[in-house]
């Protein structure tokens, strides 16, 4: 026994068991089993152990996922443009031009304010906001900017992406801060002392050694765009749809073998998009 | 004859807020040589060289460099270079794009910018490591980069700030002989901000001792080391005994005092302690006054008549050695 305790080997295993069991349980069998399930056959009345691709084959053969998917992207794609400059662009006020810590500290504070609501309610106030006969509209049509309300401002696709900036910008502005915290100001001196002017130092200087940071909020705010359904599902109306309402529709009609295989197939997507968007940057020193 | 690039400052000053950080400091730094700033921390030598350089605004007064007022002009233009503490490389950059950076920021098209960044890089002998990040690098071959990075604007004054304070002992010995030989071969002024003594020594052609905001002394290192004229410059530069007489406060070395028996010498002192240091031994004795007075006696000498703590001796100064200090 007590050699046993001796062995290094061992030690380091039993160090590391607590939080392998915890991935364990409640990642990866959660993923085995969705795995495992969307080889299941399902009827409408039934769902039936087996092993066949029928759900991937209906998925794939329908139409309606390749619109869905690329919807999902859509939305991720320009979500992450808008996210990346504001998030940047406040990450850089408070990072660069706020000289005292306490400020900082203060007005990063003062950004993450709305989170102290919950997000279907900071989604869903902008419906009066934006609506036929919202504040938007109003105001727009007593300036004279308009003549009739504009239709696209609610239940469209703009909406739905001033929902997801809304939501998860501070995704972005959290890490690209962190990063450009621990930029030496000495190097911002050493580049001004070499010639180099403002926009010089924020493309040769700033940017590069922000990467690392902008992967990380990259990877949030793709992920948890890629992941949603219940802001597409109110700030469209139910007009479009993207992979997380496909899921949720097949789990309100009890199609689990079909919800798990789109899972899958979701899954292995943002998989790949963060293995593509990891090959740019090496994040490691950051974490 | 080419024009020699000197550096004048005039009056001056810098405040942050009610705190007076340079205190209209005036002082003409002697064309191609090497001046050390040389004062404990928070006198005033880092702002100073800070406001040379241009990262620093200028409160009053005004820096002049070969005749014309470059108090107003943004770093890059003021015909000066610094040299970083922490060295500030860029760590993203090779070796070979740190030192080529600020031609890139002028435009210089990639080809001609390397081919400079070549011969800076042989310059300080890091050819073989053109490739490296910075990070790679041991202590000595980042000063190195920085130093070249610095030279490859040619400018005409190069400032440095602490640029040994990161280096083990040493490398720091071996440093500070390349950076005077550097500063030879290139015949540029180099300004060296330092609280050092030794180094300011070992380096500079020129001292100037701050304290407090102001310059207490400036002079060749051989008359600031020899002839202090305040209280702070003998006790900062060292080896020196600070003495109350009659007659004033005089500042004298602590190898011009010689060891006699009781009553033999200028004056009576008690040994409080010895201490051996090699080619010299070190010993502490107290005078009427309680006053300390050092003597260093050279080693073969001590041993011919040792002394003990708590032995009455006699201590002995040529007059001429005395320097009357003004405060």
């Amino acid at each position: 026994m007590k050699k046993l305790l001796e062995n290094r080997n061992l030690s380091g295993w039993l160090m590391v068991s607590p939080l392998a069991v915890v991935l364990l349980v409640f990642l990866l069998m959660p993923i085995i089993l969705i795995v495992i399930v969307s080889f299941w056959r399902a009827t409408e009345f039934s769902i039936i152990p087996a092993f066949e691709f029928d759900n991937y084959e209906f998925l794939f053969g329908s139409s309606v996922t390749y619109k869905v998917f690329y919807n999902t992207f859509k939305y991720a794609l320009i979500t992450w443009a808008f996210t990346l400059v504001i998030g940047f662009t406040v990450a850089y006020y408070l990072a660069f031009h706020i000289r005292s810590l306490t400020w900082q500290v203060a007005l990063f504070l003062v950004c993450t304010i709305p989170f102290l609501t919950s997000n279907i309610i900071r989604m869903i106030s902008w419906i009066p906001f934006l609506g036929r006969n919202g504040i938007a509209n109003t105001t727009l049509m007593s300036w004279g900017v308009i003549d009739e309300p504009l239709e696209w401002l609610l239940f469209s696709d703009f909406s739905v992406i001033l929902a997801f900036v809304h939501l998860y910008t501070l995704f972005m502005v959290v890490p690209i801060f962190n990063t450009m915290m621990r930029i030496d100001k000495s190097l911002i001196e050493a580049a001004r002392d070499a010639g180099a002017n403002g926009a010089q130092i924020l493309w040769n200087v700033i940017i590069p050694l922000t990467k690392p940071g902008i992967m990380i909020g990259t990877i949030f705010v793709v992920t948890l765009v890629m992941g949603d359904f219940i802001t597409v599902r109110f700030m469209s109306g139910s007009q479009s749809a993207n992979v997380g309402r496909l899921i949720s529709n097949d789990i309100a009609l009890l199609q689990y073998p079909s919800a798990s295989a789109t899972a899958i197939v979701l899954l292995a997507s943002v998989l790949i998009t963060i293995g593509i968007l990891l090959r740019f940057v090496d994040i490691r020193k950051e974490l | 004859m080419t024009v020699k690039h000197d550096l004048e400052l005039v009056d001056v000053t810098k405040r942050y807020g009610p705190n007076v950080a340079v205190d209209a400091i005036q002082h003409r730094f002697q064309p191609s040589s090497y001046t050390c700033l040389l004062g404990p921390s928070g006198c005033g030598k880092s702002s100073t060289l800070r406001m040379i350089a241009g990262h620093e605004s200028v409160t009053e007064g005004s820096i002049l460099l070969s005749g014309r007022d470059i108090s107003d002009l943004p770093p890059a233009r003021r015909g000066t270079a610094m040299m970083f503490q922490n060295y500030a490389l860029f760590p993203h950059l090779s070796v070979r794009d740190n030192i080529a950076f600020s031609l890139k920021m002028k435009g210089v098209e990639p080809k001609e910018r390397h081919t400079k960044a070549g011969e800076m890089l042989e310059l300080v002998d890091l050819t073989i490591l053109a490739d490296r990040l910075p990070d790679q690098l041991s202590g000595g071959q980042q000063q190195r980069v920085a130093l070249a990075r610095a030279l490859i604007t040619r400018p005409e004054v190069l400032l440095l700030d602490e640029p040994l304070s990161a280096l083990d002992p040493f490398l720091r010995i071996r440093m500070r002989g390349e950076l005077k030989k550097l500063q030879k071969e290139l015949g540029i002024s180099f300004i060296h901000v330092t609280h050092g003594q030794d180094e300011a020594l070992a380096l500079a052609d020129e001292i100037v001792v701050m304290n407090d905001a102001v310059i207490e002394q400036a002079g060749p290192a051989r008359d600031v080391f020899n002839a202090p004229k305040t209280r702070f410059v003998a006790q900062f530069m060292g080896g020196h005994n600070v003495i109350a007489l009659p007659n004033g406060c005089f500042a004298i070395r602590t190898d011009a005092v010689t060891v006699t028996a009781p009553k033999k010498g200028t004056l009576d002192a008690q040994v409080t302690a010895v201490e051996y240091q090699g080619t010299h031994v070190s010993l502490l004795s107290r005078i009427s006054g309680d006053q300390e007075v050092t003597a260093m006696v050279p080693e073969a000498i001590y041993f011919t008549n040792p002394h003990h703590p708590g032995d009455q001796i006699g201590l002995h100064w040529d007059a001429k050695n005395l320097h009357q200090l003004t405060a």
